[in-house]
């Protein structure tokens, strides 16, 4: 454990000055700021973010992971030659990456809502729920950049399957629900849709910012439903156990694999 | 296995798919020796190497250290020092990051003695102990490389080609302290391309052929064997031998 916490703070120092999550952190900041500017009213500018975060966070965490892995791969070695457990070796490397990445992105969406003022009241709890889905998102995708990094010796195999999945859930998903809802939309199919967009880490996360925010209104009796559900205590408790699910899945295949692994 | 080995591996065996890289080794490396490995490419140095720092999981077989097994274990990590034919740095951190992250590591571990900063002090790693390694050369990364191995004064010291990439005076440098080493009582396993290098250094000799020991004994022994003075001209010759040999089996010779 102590061994972990001295990795994760060495990799910290590494990452905070890296030109690209510093890149990343500064784009992000521009983004939310244009979008204040020129988007109107704050709960439209947090609308529009959580668009942009939920297409981006996830594929920055899963390519930022995955070079950053492989990139490290030879002083992995060196670290593995040291009197380490490879244990504390894995879940330090991670758990520095993923509170980099956390940092930037808490302070690059985070910092224009301070900055404007809407720190506190009306808005504080949307901007906090897309913060903290935000953070999960981060969590669940540079677990599974881990694991695709310490799974494929192949750097190329290894970032192809980790965009094809980006590609997959942002976007192949959301399709083929709106054709299975199409095709069944005489059923009543809302309850079995519920269910598979838990199925997808980037929809549920989409779905409990939507649901603070007064839109949701305007999502017709899917959208009531739906606020139902996860606007309940049982939904919540559901929702946040399926995220940390998402989380812990790929932290226990890419330690698992990294435990084996010959380097 | 003797008691005053510090390596002893019995029957080791791993496969890469359908290669197999170690096929049987039986090997001992005794304390206060500097043991040379050599061999063509892909005869299994790195492999073995690798499977005695816990790199590799062996498919058979086992490695002990100092008389204990290794396998699963990583605290008898802290008595061995290691230097990788290459290694790449986090790029964003100092080379007194650096260190101070190896130090930091070894801290709260029994064993670890005094520090041996030689050849931090004479490779001129402090004058640049600020900078960032992302931006240090091949050939400084290689001197940080062996700065790291001798650190911790460890009673065995692994090093993987160590002079490869290092300029001439770092070199011999390198190659006093590997000296030195023996003077210590301390061990040295290392491999090598440059014959002129093993026999300026090593006291034992193992040439791996085909993920196997083909000869394993003293440079005295492998001269002797093959009646010839120069270690590239005997090594030579023993592969002959063993070509035209009726077997074909790879022999220790150290027993004939």
């Amino acid at each position: 454990m102590g061994q972990a916490v001295k990795i994760l703070t060495y990799e910290i120092h590494n990452l905070v000055r890296s030109r690209w999550l510093i890149g990343m952190g500064v784009l992000l900041l521009a983004a939310t700021e244009v979008l204040f500017r020129f988007g109107g009213d704050p709960s439209r500018a947090v609308t529009s973010l959580m668009n942009v975060v939920f297409l981006i966070v996830p594929l920055v965490s899963l390519v930022l992971g995955t070079v950053y892995f492989y990139s490290s791969r030879e002083f992995n070695e060196l670290l593995l030659a040291q009197p380490v457990n490879r244990t504390a070796i894995y879940l330090g490397k991670l758990a520095g990456f993923t509170a980099a990445l956390s940092l930037v992105f808490a302070l690059g969406t985070g910092l224009p809502f301070l900055l404007h003022g809407y720190g506190l009241g009306d808005y504080a709890g949307k901007v906090a729920i897309l913060l903290v889905v935000g953070e999960a998102l981060v969590i669940i995708f540079s677990a599974v950049a881990f694991l695709a990094a310490t799974r494929y010796e192949d750097r190329v195999k290894g970032l192809g399957s980790v965009i094809l999945l980006w590609f997959f859930l942002s976007a192949v998903y959301d399709g083929l629900l709106l054709l299975a809802v199409h095709a069944f939309h005489r059923y009543p199919y809302e309850t079995p849709l519920m269910a598979l967009v838990m199925l997808n880490p980037i929809d549920l996360g989409r779905i409990l910012v939507l649901l603070q925010l007064d839109i949701s209104a305007l999502m017709g009796f899917t959208g009531a439903l739906f606020r139902k559900f996860y606007g309940s205590g049982v939904g919540t408790a559901v929702s946040s156990a399926m995220l940390v699910l998402y989380a812990a899945i790929p932290i226990a295949l890419g330690l698992l694999s990294f435990r084996r692994k010959d380097f | 296995m003797r008691e005053n080995d510090v390596i002893g591996i019995e029957n080791l065996s791993k496969s890469f798919g359908s290669v197999r890289a170690l096929d049987g080794v039986s090997l001992a490396v005794r304390t206060g020796t500097v043991t040379a490995v050599l061999g063509p490419n892909a005869s299994g140095k790195s492999t073995l190497i690798k499977c005695i720092l816990g790199l590799v999981n062996p498919d058979e077989g086992e490695v002990h250290l100092e008389g204990a097994p290794v396998k699963g274990e990583w605290r008898y990590r802290a008595r061995i020092g290691y230097m990788p034919q290459s290694a790449k740095f986090p790029e964003n951190l100092t080379v007194d990051e650096l260190f101070a992250l190896l130090k930091d590591i070894r801290k709260d571990l029994p064993g670890s003695g005094a520090l041996d900063t030689e050849l931090h002090e004479r490779f001129g790693l402090s004058a640049i102990g600020r900078r960032r390694l992302g931006v240090l050369s091949g050939g400084t990364r290689q001197r940080i490389n062996a700065a790291i191995a001798f650190l911790f004064a460890p009673p065995l010291l692994i090093l993987d080609e160590p002079t490869v990439g290092l300029d001439p005076l770092s070199a011999v440098i390198l190659r006093d302290k590997i000296r030195d080493q023996r003077a210590g009582g301390r061990t040295v396993l290392l491999t090598s391309h440059l014959v002129g290098e093993v026999e300026e250094m090593a006291d034992h000799v193992v040439y791996m052929l085909e993920g196997r020991p083909f000869f394993d004994g003293s440079i005295e022994d492998l001269r002797r064997i093959t009646a010839e003075r120069k270690l590239e001209r005997a090594i030579v010759r023993l592969m002959e031998e063993n070509r035209s040999g009726a077997s074909g089996q790879n022999t220790d010779l150290r027993n004939s």
